[in-house]
C-alpha cells in the first residue's frame, strides 16, 4: 500500500453505525439470556421476589455496559488495527474531550445513585417485619443446628430442623456456641451471620409448603461443609399439631419423614442418629452416611463397650482417635438429647458396630 | 572458612537463623520457668514447643537478615564504625549469584521481586489446582475437611500477599526510578531489606503445612474466634503477614520518598507517566491501610498466645471489632492490587495505540478519588455480619459511587484506542483482554455493592467468581501485560511473540471457562470455602475443575517462553516499542546507573501522533529549558477534538 492510501484511509471518517448494531443486537440477545436463565433456587418465602427481581434488573443493566465496551474494544481492532504500511505511523494526537468526560462521569454516577434508591427499597422491603411473629431461636455450633420455639411457662422446646408455618412471618435470633457461622436458607433468600456474644435477627415469611436446605455460609472450621440441616414450611394447621407434639415432649429428634405433613417421633437408635446430625460428620454404613469429618464409626467402634460409646457421645474430647483434633464434635449431646434416647443411640451404635 | 563465616551471605544467615531459634528457646523456657509454668515433662511441654515455635517465627527471620547482611551498613554507622564507603559495589548484577544476596540496585531487586513472586504464584496456584481436583466431584476424594481448608488459605494468602501485591512493587521497582530520571530509589538498604522480608513470608506460608495440626485453615481472612482457637499453623499466617505487611510498607514508602524527591529536571506531576500516578496513589494507600492488618493480627496473636480475649465475648471481647480493623485495611488491598494495574494498562495503550492516553488528568485525578473512596466502602465485605444495620446503606452509596472513577478510567481507555494504529501484540492483548475482563469484574461488584442482593450471594461461589474476575481478569492479566512489555527492558531479550499470544488466547478462553461459571452455581446457592457440596452443583463444578486444569496448563506456555526467551532470546533494541517514556531511552537492560546523563524532561509522556514532540532528553538542564518545542505541553491541558 503506498503512504498516501495508508493516510487517505487513516483520514477517512469512522462509519461507527455497524459497531453499534452489533452492539444493540448483542444486548438485546444478553439481556434475553438474562432474563431466561433460571439463576435461582426454588423461591419459599415472601422476601425472595424482591430479590429475585432485583437481579434481574441488576443483569439487564450489565448486560449493556459489558457489550458497550467489548464492542468499543473489539470494534477498534478490526478497525483501527496497524496494517502493512503503517508500521511507523501514529495516531491523531486526540489529547481529550471535556465534554466527552462529562458525560461520562454524569450519568453512571445517575445510574448508580438510581440502583442505590432502588436497593434501599428492596432493602426496606425485605426486612419488614409482620404482625404476629414466631420467634425461633436459631442456634449454631460446630457443626450443628438447633432450632429454638418458645413453649408453655417461658420453657424453649428444642428440635435439630426447623420447621415453620407457612404464611406467618417469623424471626430467627441467632446465638452461636462456638465461632462465626451464617445462617442461610437459600430458598428464602437472606442469610446473616451468626456471631457469639451477640444476637443477630432477622424475619422472613415462609410463602411454599416443602423441604429446604439449610446451609452455613461463613467458614467455621474442619466440619463446615458438612453444616447442613433442613427447614420443613408446613401448612399452618400441621404447624401447630405438630408443635403441640413438640411440647408433649420426646420428638427433640423429630425430623425424618416426609417433611411437610408429619414429622415422627424416633423411637430407635437410627433416626435419632440421623436426627442429631450425626451424619454430616461421620461414616455409618447401617445409617448411610459418608461423613469425613469425624472416625469412621464402622471400624472405629468396632468391639468396644456400651460405656466407651457413651462416654464418646457425652464427652467426645475424653478419647481422640488418633488423627483427628479435640474440640470439634460438640460437648453437649448430653443435654440436647432426653436420656431414653440417649441410651436408644448407644444402644444402637454398639449393636451395629458390634459384629464388624 | 572462618573468614566466610564472618561475610555476610547465606553461610552466615544460617548460623545466624540456628542461633535465632536457640535465642528464641531459651527467651521461652526462661520465661515459662520463671512464671512457674510446666516447662519440661519428659522433654519439653507441647505448650512450651508451641511457645518456642511461635517465638522463633517472630525472632528468628530477623536473626537471619542480621546474617544475610541486610543490617550491616546501619549497624556499622550506629556502632560509630567506619562504614564501607558506597563504592555501589553492591549495585548491578554480573552474574546469576548477585540475585542472591542483599543488593541494593533498584533494577536486581525489581527483577528479584518479580521472580520470587512468581514463583509463589506457581506454588499458590498448584494449590488451586489440589482445590479444584477435590471439588471436581461431590464428596471427599483427594484430601481431608482440614487440608482442604488449608489449601484454599494458603491459595489466597499467597496469591494475595506474596504474589498480586509484591509483583507490582517489583515492576514499579524497576521501572519507576527509570521513568522518573532517577538513578535509583531514594532508599536502596531499606529496599533490599523490604524485599527480603518477602522470601519469609512466602516460605513461612508454605511451611505451615509441616506445623502440627496442620496448615491455618481459616482462610486469608482469618476471622476470630476461628483462628484464634485453631491448631498453631494458625500463627504461620498472623506472623507471615507481618512481614509480607512490613515488607509492603517499606517500599510504599520508598517510593512515595522517590516521586517526591528524585523526578528529573523538568518531571512535573503533571508530566509523570500514569505508572508512577498509580504507584503514587497506591503508596498512599499501604502507607495508611497496611498498619490495620498488622494491627488486626496482631490483636489475635496476642489472643492465642496470650490469652488477651480482644474477641472472647464472655471477656468483654468484641468479635466484630477483627473483622472492621481487617476490612479497614482489605478493602483498600483491593485497589492496592489494581491501581499499579491501571498504571501498565495507560503505559501500554498509549504506546501500543500511538495515541496520548485520553484525559490525561481525569486518569490521574480518578486513581486520587479511588484514594480517597477506598477507605470509605469497607464495611461492604459485612453486609451479613450483624454489625449495625444502619451502617449498610451508606457503606452501599459509597461502594457504587467508586465504580464512577473506575469507569472513567474505562472509558477514556476506550477513546485512548479510538482511531489510534494498533499494534495488536502480546502485552496489547492482554491489555484488551483486561479491559474487558475487569468490566465484567466491575460489573458484578456493582451488583454486590446492592445491599438486598449481597445477602444473598455473599459468601457463595458468586464472590469466587466476583474476585477472580477482579484479581485474575484484572490484576494478573495487567501483570502478564507488564512483564511482557517490560520484559526487553528487564533481560535485554525479546520474547517470544507467537507463545505470548498462544499463553494469552489459552489463558483468556480457560479463565473464563474457569470463572464464568462460578456465577451461576453461587446465584444457584454453593456457599464457597467447602470441599463438600450438593449433587445438584456436579455438572458445573467438573466442567469448572476440567477448564481450571488447562487454565493451570496455560502458564507453563508463559513460563518456558519467558525462561527459554531470557536465555536464547535475540538481543532487544534499546526501544523495541517505539515509546516516549524515560525507561526506554536508555539501553536494554540499562546501565548501572540508569543514565550517563540526567534527562530533562520538556513535555508529556505520551505525545504520540504531535509532531516533533520529546517527552525527555539527554542534555544539561539549562541548556534544554528555554527551547520548549511546539506541542509538547499539550498534555497539560486538554484541546478540543
Amino acid at each position: 500500500m503506498s503512504s498516501e492510501r495508508v493516510l487517505e484511509r487513516r483520514r477517512a471518517k469512522v462509519d461507527w453505525r455497524p459497531m453499534v448494531v452489533i452492539g444493540v443486537i448483542a444486548s438485546l440477545i444478553g439481556i434475553a439470556a438474562g432474563l431466561l436463565i433460571p439463576w435461582f433456587p426454588k423461591a419459599a418465602s415472601s422476601q425472595a421476589h424482591a430479590v429475585d427481581t432485583l437481579w434481574y434488573v441488576l443483569i439487564s443493566i450489565s448486560v449493556p455496559i459489558f457489550v458497550l465496551v467489548a464492542t468499543v474494544v473489539l470494534f477498534s481492532v478490526y478497525r483501527f488495527r496497524q496494517r502493512p504500511g503503517e508500521e511507523l505511523l501514529d495516531g491523531p494526537p486526540i489529547h481529550g474531550n471535556t465534554r466527552l468526560e462529562i458525560v461520562w462521569t454524569a450519568i453512571p454516577a445517575m445510574l448508580l445513585v438510581g440502583l442505590c434508591t432502588y436497593a434501599f427499597l428492596v432493602l426496606h422491603h425485605v426486612e419488614k417485619s409482620g404482625a404476629d411473629q414466631l420467634k425461633v431461636r436459631v442456634v449454631g455450633q460446630q457443626f450443628a443446628w438447633t432450632f429454638f420455639y418458645p413453649g408453655p411457662n417461658g420453657k424453649e422446646i428444642s428440635s435439630p430442623e426447623l420447621y415453620l408455618p407457612r404464611g406467618r412471618n417469623v424471626e430467627f435470633t441467632l446465638q452461636s456456641k462456638d465461632v462465626i457461622h451464617d445462617f442461610w436458607v437459600p430458598a428464602f433468600r437472606i442469610k446473616k451471620d451468626i456471631v457469639p456474644g451477640i444476637d443477630v435477627r432477622y424475619s422472613i415469611t415462609p410463602t411454599v409448603v416443602g423441604t429446604y436446605p439449610i446451609v452455613c455460609a461463613e467458614l467455621c472450621g474442619l466440619g463446615h461443609a458438612a453444616m447442613r440441616g433442613t427447614a420443613h414450611v408446613m401448612e399452618p394447621a400441621a404447624f401447630s399439631s405438630f408443635m403441640r407434639r413438640l411440647r408433649a415432649g420426646g420428638v427433640a429428634g423429630a425430623g425424618g419423614g416426609s417433611g411437610a405433613s408429619s414429622a415422627p417421633a424416633p423411637t430407635n437408635g437410627k433416626a435419632i442418629f440421623t436426627a442429631s446430625g450425626c451424619t454430616a460428620c461421620h461414616t455409618l454404613a447401617e445409617a448411610g452416611s459418608h461423613g469425613t469429618v469425624g472416625p469412621n464409626l464402622d471400624t472405629g467402634l468396632k468391639g468396644k463397650s456400651a460405656a466407651f460409646i457413651r462416654q464418646s457421645i457425652v464427652d467426645p474430647n475424653a478419647v481422640i482417635t488418633p488423627g483427628y483434633q479435640p474440640g470439634i464434635m460438640p460437648e453437649n449431646f448430653a443435654q440436647q438429647l432426653p436420656p431414653a434416647q440417649l441410651n436408644a443411640l448407644v444402644q444402637f451404635l454398639s449393636s451395629v458396630t458390634k459384629g464388624g | 572458612m572462618a573468614a566466610r563465616l564472618r561475610a555476610p551471605g547465606f553461610l552466615r544467615a544460617g548460623l545466624f537463623l540456628i542461633l535465632g531459634v536457640l535465642v528464641c528457646a531459651g527467651l521461652v523456657i526462661g520465661v515459662r520457668e520463671a512464671y512457674g509454668f510446666a516447662t519440661f515433662h519428659g522433654g519439653l511441654t507441647t505448650a512450651t514447643q508451641n511457645g518456642i515455635l511461635l517465638v522463633s517465627l517472630l525472632g528468628a527471620p530477623l536473626f537471619f537478615l542480621v546474617g544475610l547482611g541486610a543490617f550491616d551498613y546501619w549497624f556499622y554507622w550506629a556502632a560509630g564504625r567506619p562504614t564501607r564507603a558506597e563504592d555501589h559495589s553492591g549495585h548491578g548484577a554480573r552474574s546469576w549469584k548477585d540475585y542472591f544476596r542483599v543488593n541494593t540496585d533498584h533494577k536486581v531487586i525489581g527483577v528479584q521481586y518479580v521472580v520470587t513472586s512468581f514463583f509463589f504464584m506457581l506454588v499458590g496456584g498448584m494449590l488451586a489446582m489440589l482445590v479444584r481436583a477435590e471439588l471436581a466431584a461431590p464428596g471427599m476424594q483427594f484430601v481431608s475437611s482440614d487440608t482442604y481448608n488449608g489449601l484454599f488459605s494458603v491459595h489466597a494468602s499467597l496469591m494475595i500477599f506474596l504474589f498480586i501485591i509484591p509483583v507490582f512493587a517489583g515492576l514499579a521497582n524497576f521501572v519507576l526510578p527509570l521513568m522518573i530520571g532517577a538513578p535509583d530509589m531514594a532508599f536502596p538498604r531499606l529496599n533490599a531489606l523490604s524485599y527480603w522480608f518477602l522470601p519469609i513470608a512466602g516460605i513461612m506460608m508454605i511451611a505451615s503445612f509441616l506445623a502440627p495440626g496442620g496448615s491455618f485453615a481459616t482462610g486469608w481472612t482469618a476471622y476470630a474466634p476461628l483462628s484464634t482457637d485453631a491448631p498453631v499453623g494458625q500463627m504461620f499466617f498472623t506472623i507471615a503477614v507481618q512481614f509480607a505487611g512490613a515488607s509492603s510498607i517499606a517500599t510504599a514508602l520508598n517510593f512515595l520518598v522517590t516521586i517526591v524527591t528524585m523526578r528529573a529536571p523538568g518531571m512535573s506531576f503533571w508530566r509523570m507517566p500514569l505508572l508512577v500516578w498509580a504507584n503514587f496513589s497506591t503508596s498512599l494507600l499501604v502507607v495508611i491501610a497496611t498498619p490495620f492488618i498488622a494491627a488486626s493480627q496482631f490483636f489475635v496473636l496476642l489472643d492465642y498466645a496470650l490469652h488477651f480475649n480482644f474477641f472472647v465475648p464472655a471477656r468483654d471481647g468484641d468479635v466484630l471489632m477483627y473483622q472492621h480493623v481487617f476490612w479497614f485495611y482489605s478493602h483498600p488491598a483491593v485497589y492496592i492490587m489494581m491501581l499499579p494495574g491501571f498504571g501498565i494498562i495507560s503505559e501500554i495503550l498509549a504506546v501500543k495505540a500511538r495515541k496520548p492516553i485520553f484525559g490525561y488528568r481525569m486518569m490521574a485525578f480518578s486513581l486520587l478519588a479511588i484514594v480517597m473512596l477506598g477507605f470509605t466502602v469497607w464495611a461492604h465485605h459485612m453486609f451479613v455480619s450483624g454489625m449495625s444495620d444502619w451502617i449498610r446503606i451508606p457503606m452501599m452509596v459509597t461502594t457504587a459511587i467508586i465504580a464512577v472513577p473506575t469507569g472513567i478510567k474505562i472509558f477514556s481507555w476506550l477513546a485512548t484506542l479510538w482511531r489510534g494504529v494498533l499494534h495488536v501484540d502480546t502485552p496489547m492483548l492482554w491489555a484488551l483482554g483486561f479491559l474487558c475482563m475487569f468490566t465484567l469484574g466491575g460489573i458484578s461488584g456493582v451488583i454486590l455493592a446492592m445491599v438486598p442482593m449481597d445477602i444473598y450471594v455473599s459468601d457463595t461461589y458468586f464472590i469466587v467468581a466476583h474476585i477472580h474476575y477482579v484479581l485474575f481478569g484484572g490484576s494478573l492479566f495487567t501483570i502478564y501485560a507488564g512483564v511482557y512489555y517490560w520484559f526487553p527492558k528487564m533481560t535485554g531479550r525479546m520474547f517470544d511473540e507467537r507463545l505470548g499470544k498462544v499463553h494469552f488466547w489459552l489463558t483468556f478462553v480457560s479463565f473464563n471457562a474457569t470463572f464464568a461459571p462460578m456465577h451461576i452455581v453461587g446465584l444457584q446457592g454453593m456457599p464457597r470455602r467447602v470441599a463438600d457440596y450438593a449433587q445438584q452443583f456436579a455438572a458445573w463444578n467438573l466442567f469448572i475443575s476440567l477448564s481450571s486444569f488447562v487454565l493451570g496448563l496455560s502458564t507453563l506456555v508463559f513460563l518456558y517462553n519467558m525462561v527459554a526467551s531470557w536465555r536464547w532470546g535475540p538481543p532487544a533494541p534499546a526501544n523495541p516499542w517505539r515509546a516516549m517514556t524515560l525507561e526506554w531511552q536508555v539501553a536494554s537492560p540499562p546501565p548501572i546507573f540508569n543514565f550517563d546523563t540526567v534527562p530533562t524532561v520538556v513535555g508529556g509522556p505520551y505525545e504520540y501522533g504531535v509532531p516533533g514532540a520529546v517527552h525527555g532528553i539527554f542534555r544539561p538542564a539549562e541548556e534544554a529549558r528555554p527551547k520548549l518545542p511546539a506541542g509538547a505541553t499539550s498534555a497539560e491541558g486538554h484541546e478540543e477534538v
